[in-house]
């Protein structure tokens, strides 16, 4: 093989990578600052696509669709840490597997109720449904490189918000002493509401912006949500930068892997991770404690 | 409840156990094995969960260890001798948990629960992904272990019944196995450590390594209620060690009551019934069911009655 | 105890069961169908096990609702008597399979038993069932064994062999001008036997695999592979690849512009019932299966409609298995009048019925394995469009069946 193929590979690891990325920094978030795992992360990224094909299907307009679909989301986010998450804050995090592993069911399950079990497809946009020529008959699609471009907007505004603004700051010290917050007159209720909406939406928007790529299919949300959880503990948790270092480690192991192992491309990204944990137990990003 | 009332209660069960093939048809014998085999795997999660403190999400992992060492060791052989493939099933989950154990303890709380998981899905990958051991399609075993003392048949796990009573056998010593180990001063040690672990660490007790032993024990009886399974279903595919299986366990421990040995075999017989019942309800049966499972999540520990929860907590370890 | 709620089994019972357990169907065909004591016949137990949740849920969907419908058509009645359904979610798990069979056949004693979708299930469930088990009809599971090494005179198969999926494709190709191939396909039992049925016709015919690119089943990011593809440069490619996986394959194939340079073929779930959710992206795909949407006969017309009026979605290649499933059951009850006892009757009408399927004429094997013509299709403005019959008359080598 020549090196114009490892480049192409290349690049299909970083996009891979900044998919993982989208997922894995709403988990980052709530895992850091709220201590919280949450298991039906996937089944949020499966919803987004679900709301992005109906949406789209309902105004033509894949825009449309993201733009009405993130409130929904950001709602479904609220209830859900309203009636369910919110009381488990105090408890050990078992019961938090237990919750959420539940809430996968019903999500799956409220799924097939709401929009049945056939495979759907969502349309490009017209504007970014070309693509580029990379070797003699492989050419690269406009809208993946839109969507790594989306991510590095995203990542960048991530970085913004959590460094420069005052929520970004109460995020940052909730994520570091909780009690210390709480004690400053800051209304932790309320700051978990809005993480934990927030990381659902973000699940959620992944998942809109990944349906015209991925299809939209029941059960989705499960391939990508344990990779996630790899990415954030190999990372670090709540750390943003960490999630997106291990995003890219991943990406790369698992790509190269198919081409160069390809038995053994899926027993590789884990293993990084009990390595890096065998180093560093906090994760590459994560503070020791 | 006093302790001869317990006593007396498990007694009882016991007996209708044992008693039960004499009036139960085949099917329900065949049921209860899978309950007792449920129960015996939940068990061994609780000596992790509910008496060490460590919350696995990756037990499966050694569940299908034993059901796989005596697939492959098996799968072509014209007898299945119980006196080479038990051992050999427990020897595999065994070193499977040690070191999966040795490095997971280092960590703990999240990343506990994580890297235990991570650990059950890179087993899962290496048996999903390779042609040799079957890959997604499993490996069926087309005959049930034998004991055998030179061309004697001392016992033929063919029948139902006896399958049933081997099960029950099982189950019962390793329920006396895990009295005697948390009677001892381990289990004191290990009770502690759940309770705090840094206090038992000023105390100058070794705590990784109590931990690793209690994580090898639970893995080694996880490996075993594996090797029955195999044994039983004749079959062994990737999905018993997926994270759905591990998820489920952590349900039924919970369900049944932590830190105690006979909560997790209610929470089995629990778990096992209402799958069994409830789709035949609904086709969306997993929504009641999810919701069953949050209910416990949520409501559990709270509703349960103050006498009942003491004495299910600490009447053990008293 | 739970246990004991459960069961509310009495000595008497258990007797009974093991009475019936050991003289088993000598018993049954002594007695001839089980009579209520007023005089009106016993119902029928059909029992299914198909997938309702899970990545198949579509498939055992359609599979039953056909079969119903063909039931319904028939005034729900098998050789006179009523019908009773026991339908179980097989979830699609093997792990499940051997209880749940268990549960149809030692608990319910069903008649019939009907399923599964996936092809380990029905290895776990023919297992159970071949013998002295229920007449038992595989609606979708296409492993070889089923009627290879597994034949047994009480199994039958209205759907396909992998060998069935996979051997049509060589010759076809070939025909078509494509000797130097890539394979693509899940790697799993199912998708390795179908690579290995073409590469059993296509390399004797004269042509070349370039490279078998198994991908990990049931993932879908194929994005490295079509660049592994791009550098290979084949002639075309012939894929296995179903449901989502098939969506997102032929959408990344497309996005990838191999379509240009590289002529995508598959088993036909690539493209079956897929098209609203593929677009664009399958137009000139061509693939090979027993059936298309627009075969021209009376039957494919008249079940079409009937189902689309029954269930209000569209009929695919699965509902016309089910569909098939619930015929051929209506031919061996019809045979013997509703006498289940007399089994070996039944099972000669069964074996030797040829029936006007939508998918055109169909009979079957000695080994109870369909025999159908296997058509090329193409998709054309989102539709699979027969270019022609790729094989006539398709059976399958039975390999290992003792009956054939």
């Amino acid at each position: 093989m020549e090196l114009s193929f490892y480049l192409v590979q290349l690049l299909n690891a970083i996009q891979y990578g900044f998919l993982l990325f989208l997922v894995a920094s709403g988990l980052t978030l709530l895992f850091g600052i709220m201590g919280i795992i949450n298991l039906a992360h996937g089944s949020f990224y499966m919803i987004g696509a679900y709301l992005a094909y109906w949406l789209t299907d309902v105004t033509g307009n894949l825009w449309l669709g993201i733009l009405l679909g993130l409130p929904i989301a950001l709602l479904v986010g609220y209830l859900v840490e309203r009636f369910a998450i919110s009381f488990l804050y105090q408890r050990d995090h078992l019961y938090q597997v237990l919750l959420t592993f539940a809430l996968i069911l019903i999500f799956n399950e409220l799924q097939q109720i709401l929009w049945g079990t056939d495979v759907h497809g969502v349309a490009i946009p017209a504007i970014l449904a070309g693509s580029i020529p990379l070797t003699e008959n492989q050419s690269y699609p406009i809208y993946r490189l839109f969507i790594s471009a989306v991510c590095i907007a995203l990542a960048c505004g991530m970085s913004w918000v959590i460094q420069k603004t005052r929520l970004g700051m109460m995020i940052r010290a909730g994520a570091s002493n909780r009690e210390m917050v709480q004690s400053l007159g800051i209304n932790v209720n309320r700051l978990f509401a809005l993480v934990f909406s927030l990381g659902v939406a973000l699940a959620a928007f992944a998942g809109m912006l990944a349906a015209p790529v991925d299809s939209v299919y029941p059960g989705m949300g499960e391939n990508v949500l344990i990779i996630s959880f790899v990415v954030v503990v190999i990372g670090g948790t709540g750390s943003i930068k960490g999630a997106f270092v291990g995003a890219m480690l991943i990406g790369l192991v698992s790509t190269f892997g198919k081409v160069l192992l390809p038995e053994m491309a899926s027993v590789m990204a884990y293993a990084l991770m009990a390595v890096i944990l065998l180093w560093r137990p906090q994760g590459l990003f994560g503070r020791a404690r | 409840m006093p302790r001869i009332t317990r006593t007396l209660l498990l007694l009882a069960a016991l007996l209708t156990l044992v008693f039960f093939p004499l009036f139960g048809s085949s099917f329900y014998v065949g049921l209860l094995t899978r309950i007792l085999i449920l129960a015996l795997f939940a068990m061994s999660l609780d000596l992790l969960i509910g008496y060490t403190g460590l919350v696995s999400f990756g037990h499966a992992a050694f569940f299908g260890i034993g059901g796989y060492a005596l697939a492959i060791a098996f799968q072509d052989a014209a007898v299945i001798h119980l006196w080479q493939a038990l051992p050999l099933s427990l020897a595999a989950a065994a070193l499977a948990a040690l070191v999966v154990g040795w490095i997971s303890i280092r960590t703990s709380g999240i990343y506990f629960i994580m890297i235990t998981l991570a650990f059950a899905q890179m087993f899962f990958y290496f048996f999903f992904e390779s042609p040799r051991y079957g890959g997604d399609d499993g490996i069926f075993l087309f005959f049930k272990p034998v004991l055998m003392i030179g061309s004697a048949d001392i016992l033929h796990l063919d029948s139902e019944n006896n399958f049933y009573y081997f099960v029950l056998g099982s189950l019962v010593s390793s329920y006396l196995l895990l009295t005697m180990i948390l009677r001892a001063p381990f289990g004191k040690v290990i009770t502690a450590i759940k309770a705090n672990e840094h206090r038992v660490c000023a105390l100058g007790y070794a705590v990784n390594r109590y931990k690793l032993v209690s994580f090898v024990i639970a893995g080694t009886l996880a490996g075993l209620a594996g090797f029955l399974e195999g044994a039983h279903s004749g079959y062994i595919n990737p999905s018993y060690m997926s994270w759905h299986e591990s998820g489920i366990a952590i349900a039924i421990v919970v369900l049944g009551g932590m830190g105690t040995l006979y909560g997790p075999i209610v929470g089995a017989f629990i778990i096992v019934l209402l799958q069994d019942f409830l789709p035949s309800l609904t086709d969306h049966w997993q929504l009641l069911f999810g919701g069953i499972v949050i209910s416990v999540a949520l409501f559990y520990p709270m509703v349960r009655p103050a006498c009942c929860r003491d004495f299910m907590r600490c009447s053990e370890v008293k | 105890m739970s246990e004991k709620n459960e069961t509310g089994i009495s000595r008497r019972d258990f007797v009974i069961n093991g009475s019936v357990a050991t003289a088993g169907l000598v018993a049954a065909s002594v007695l001839g169908p089980a009579t209520f004591a007023i005089g009106g016949q016993a119902k029928v137990k059909v029992g299914i096990l198909l997938p309702y949740t899970g990545t198949y849920a579509k498939l055992g969907t359609n599979i039953r609702n056909a079969m119903k419908l063909r039931f319904a058509e028939a005034g729900n009645k098998l050789g006179g008597r009523e019908i009773e359904f026991v339908d179980i979610d097989s979830e699609a798990k093997p792990a499940k399979a051997q209880q749940l069979t268990n549960k149809l056949i030692k608990k319910e004693k069903v008649d019939f038993l009907v399923g599964p979708v996936h092809s380990v299930v029905g290895m776990a469930m023919v297992k159970m069932a071949r013998g002295d088990g229920p007449i038992t009809v595989i609606p979708n599971a296409g492993a070889d064994q089923l009627t290879g090494v597994l034949c047994a005179p009480n199994v039958f198969r209205t759907s396909f062999s992998s060998h069935q999926m996979g051997y049509p494709g060589g010759p076809a190709m070939l025909e078509d001008g494509h000797k130097r191939v890539v394979l693509m396909y899940w790697n799993y039992g199912f998708g390795k036997q179908v690579a290995a049925a073409f590469k059993k016709s296509f390399l004797p015919g004269g042509g070349t695999i370039v490279k078998e690119i198994p991908t990990p089943f049931p993932k879908v990011d194929f994005q490295a592979y079509l660049t592994e593809l791009a550098a290979l440069k084949p002639d075309a490619v012939y894929t296995f690849y179903a449901g989502g996986g098939a969506v997102k394959f032929v959408k990344d194939f497309a996005a990838a512009g191999l379509k240009k340079s590289i002529k995508l073929y598959g088993a036909g779930f690539l493209t079956e019932g897929l098209g609203k959710a593929q677009g664009d992206a399958a137009e000139g795909v061509r693939t090979i299966l027993h059936y298309a949407d627009t075969l021209d006969n009376p039957a494919n017309h008249h079940f079409r409609a009937a189902f689309t009026a029954a269930t209000g979605a569209h009929a695919d290649v699965y509902a016309v298995q089910g569909y098939d499933a619930g015929e051929l059951i209506l031919r061996g009850m019809n045979a013997v009048k509703g006498d289940t006892g007399a089994r070996a009757e039944m099972i000669r009408a069964m074996e030797t019925a040829e029936i006007d399927s939508p998918r055109g004429k169909l009979r079957f094997s000695k080994s109870h394995n369909p025999i159908h013509d296997i058509y090329l299709r193409e998709v054309v403005k989102g539709v699979n469009r027969v270019v022609r019959v790729a094989a006539k008359d398709q059976d399958d080598p039975a390999t290992g069946c003792s009956m054939a």
